[in-house]
């Protein structure tokens, strides 16, 4: 049985709209409610997040009985990776300049999939990088230094 | 008379050589993702968006816009060589399409594709001209009460009939408008879910949400599912369709371009509902139904012609009302605001260049496509071998800086990263997240109708029952739940009982 649930697609959709809407219920409370004549900022977002507590309800109990299951691979890698790259790139956008925050995006994204040559990563790094720099700061003139001086 | 001066004017507009060459651009860009499977019109029109807030508002939608039809017809391209849907809405067009390559057929199919495309797409153009302007008057004389309504059927619409589950999409519609909430509450000066984050006090950005969610999500999605691509490696000869097959065609496309518009101009309905339902039309009114699935042109060309229809029609609320009818519509709609437009009925008889213009250079489009893709399908076919290996890095690389030049924010690229996550999941649970991005959209024009309506009317709801235009709508919401849930639900209880 908890084998079940652990892989039960539905149910964890429920568990997740649960959390979520009682989050917006319990943070809402915070806000005037209000009266239906004057909405106060917490009307709206507790409606909201009682239905989606009640969503989450029902997902629940569709998942208990068809027990659907989480289909496909997951590629845990890319879902680390990736995210972790694009975090990357905020950080050397604000301390090291657009060449090195693109360079390090595209080979780190790179390094998400299954095949990984060097050689290969780099060129394409090296080639959409010169791309974006001419693009985006020669030819559209976004106002990033190409390298941050420390 | 008024149409045809509107439309000398528009295109007079369209035909100026800075706006036909965005116009050449965007449907070249649309071509060339709608042929690569993985990349959708969605996060590429995300991606460019940054990239038109140097261009006037007309060239920057003529663009964006181009973008969206031109994937429709590159999608088919795809299915039809290489029998993977390049876009979703496609995958019917596999079906035929594909085996009439395999006879050695793969020209006519393109181009009765083509054809078809450019039919319909002419057709939702003129139908854009001549039911825009009233639908903007009736509009103008919305109220709060009439735009809550239309809203909240609107969103119905777009969960019920989107593919999947009804209850997760309506799920995801609400979390969307809860996401849309996260700032200033414009009424009281409120901060609602910022949780102290200073760069969360102007909510989260449209673009943030589109790019994490339908970019990111997306190809951690597609790195765990490896796909498989054979090109069609035979010749494409002979690109001319015979008589026989335009006399084959015409009743196919006709069928095809009016469900299409129909669907077109219903909320949530992408065009791969539309190619569906033509589908299955031509497939019940043929004398001879075994042919389809083996190579029947009528299954390429009904479907082809439906699909281009309905990405024309579902400019008509956005440009109308000024209510996006799909996500990518969501997203035409933040170009807009971005560029200092506010959407809406008002926007015809203020900007008239935008919507007359727009409609013009959608038909020019419609015809670069025809004219400029059938020389060029050898060229696609190329792309095509292109691995994601190397095209996933640049659509990384081109979100991010997307996402970064909106407001210079680093703070935006580390949500957009959270909201990649966010979507991943949802999309391994079945929950598809487009019906989320509306809701994100339309959250704080909703909550702001419904205060309105109900200062208006002392806090009386019966104000959405009691004025007709809301009272339609509501029927409307009504009408489409109980259609769409009983059978549902009747079904259901078959399944248990059997």
């Amino acid at each position: 049985m908890q084998l079940a649930i652990r892989n039960n697609r539905d149910v964890w959709a429920g568990v997740m709209l649960i959390v979520t809407g009682a989050a917006a219920v319990i943070i809402a409370r915070d806000y005037a409610f209000g009266s239906a004549l004057r909405m106060g900022p917490g009307y709206f977002p507790s409606v909201l997040g009682g239905l989606l507590v009640l969503f989450g309800l029902y997902l629940i109990a569709q998942g208990l009985r068809s027990n659907e299951r989480i289909e496909g691979n997951w590629s845990l890698r890319g879902l680390i990776v990736l995210p972790l790259s694009l975090v990357l790139f905020g950080v050397l956008m604000e301390y090291a300049g657009f060449v090195p925050a693109l360079m390090v995006l595209i080979v780190g994204s790179a390094a998400a999939g299954s095949e990984f040559k060097l050689k290969e990563v780099l060129l394409l790094a090296t080639g959409l990088t010169a791309f974006a720099v001419a693009l985006f700061i020669y030819g559209l003139g976004l106002p990033y230094p190409l390298f941050t001086s420390w | 008379m008024d149409l045809f001066q509107n439309l000398i004017f528009g295109f007079g507009v369209a035909l100026s050589w800075q706006n036909l060459l965005y116009c050449m651009i965007g449907v070249s860009v649309g071509t060339l993702i709608g042929v690569l499977p993985g990349i959708g019109p969605l996060a590429t029109i995300a991606m460019l968006l940054p990239i038109t807030f140097n261009v006037a508002p007309v060239g920057a939608l003529i663009m964006l816009a181009g973008i969206y039809y031109g994937a429709q017809y590159g999608g088919s391209t795809t299915a039809i060589l290489v029998n993977l849907p390049g876009e979703t809405s496609a995958v019917v067009t596999c079906i035929d399409g594909y085996q009439m390559a395999r006879q050695g057929r793969a020209g006519p199919a393109l181009a009765i594709a083509a054809i078809g495309s450019f039919i319909a797409g002419t057709f939702g153009t003129m139908l854009i001209a001549v039911a825009g302007p009233p639908l903007a008057e009736l509009a103008l004389k919305f109220g709060a009460p009439e735009y809550f309504s239309l809203m909240l059927m609107g969103l119905v619409a777009a969960a019920v009939l989107a593919q999947g589950d009804i209850m997760k999409s309506l799920a995801m519609v609400a979390l969307g408008l809860l996401l849309g909430i996260v700032g200033t509450d414009v009424n009281t000066g409120v901060q609602r879910f910022s949780l102290g984050i200073t760069e969360l006090s102007d909510g989260i950005g449209f673009i943030v949400v589109a790019v994490g969610v339908f970019a990111i999500g997306e190809i951690v999605a597609n790195l765990g599912n490896p796909e498989e691509r054979s090109v069609f490696t035979g010749k494409v000869k002979g690109l001319m369709p015979t008589w026989a097959d335009f006399k084959q065609s015409v009743g196919p496309i006709t069928r095809g371009t009016l469900l299409g518009s129909f669907f077109g101009v219903l909320p949530g309905t992408g065009p791969a509902i539309a190619s569906f339902a033509s589908y299955m039309v031509e497939k019940k009114i043929a004398k001879d139904p075994s042919r389809f699935g083996k190579g029947a042109i009528e299954g390429v060309a009904g479907p082809e012609a439906a699909n281009n229809a309905d990405a024309q029609c579902k400019f008509i609320p956005m440009l109308t009302l000024g209510l996006p009818a799909s996500s990518v519509m969501a997203l035409m709609l933040g170009a807009l605001t971005i560029q200092g437009i506010q959407p809406g009925p008002e926007v015809m008889v203020t900007r008239p260049e935008l919507f007359w213009g727009l409609i013009a250079s959608m038909w020019i489009g419609n015809l670069m496509l025809v004219v400029l893709n059938l020389p060029m399908i050898g060229l696609w076919v190329k792309l095509l071998k292109v691995p994601y290996r190397f095209l996933f890095p640049a659509i990384m690389a081109f979100s991010a800086i997307g996402v970064y030049s909106v407001n210079n924010s680093s703070f935006e690229i580390y949500l957009t990263a959270l909201f990649g996550v966010i979507g991943f999941i949802w999309i391994k649970l079945g929950c598809s997240p487009a019906p989320m991005l509306l809701g994100f959209v339309l959250g704080p024009m909703m909550e702001e109708h419904l205060r309105r309506a109900m200062l208006m009317s002392k806090g009386d709801p019966s104000v959405f029952v009691t004025r007709p235009i809301s009272l339609g709508f509501i029927i409307a919401t009504v009408l489409i739940l109980v259609v769409i849930i009983l059978p549902a639900v009747r079904s259901r209880r078959g399944e248990i009982a059997g």
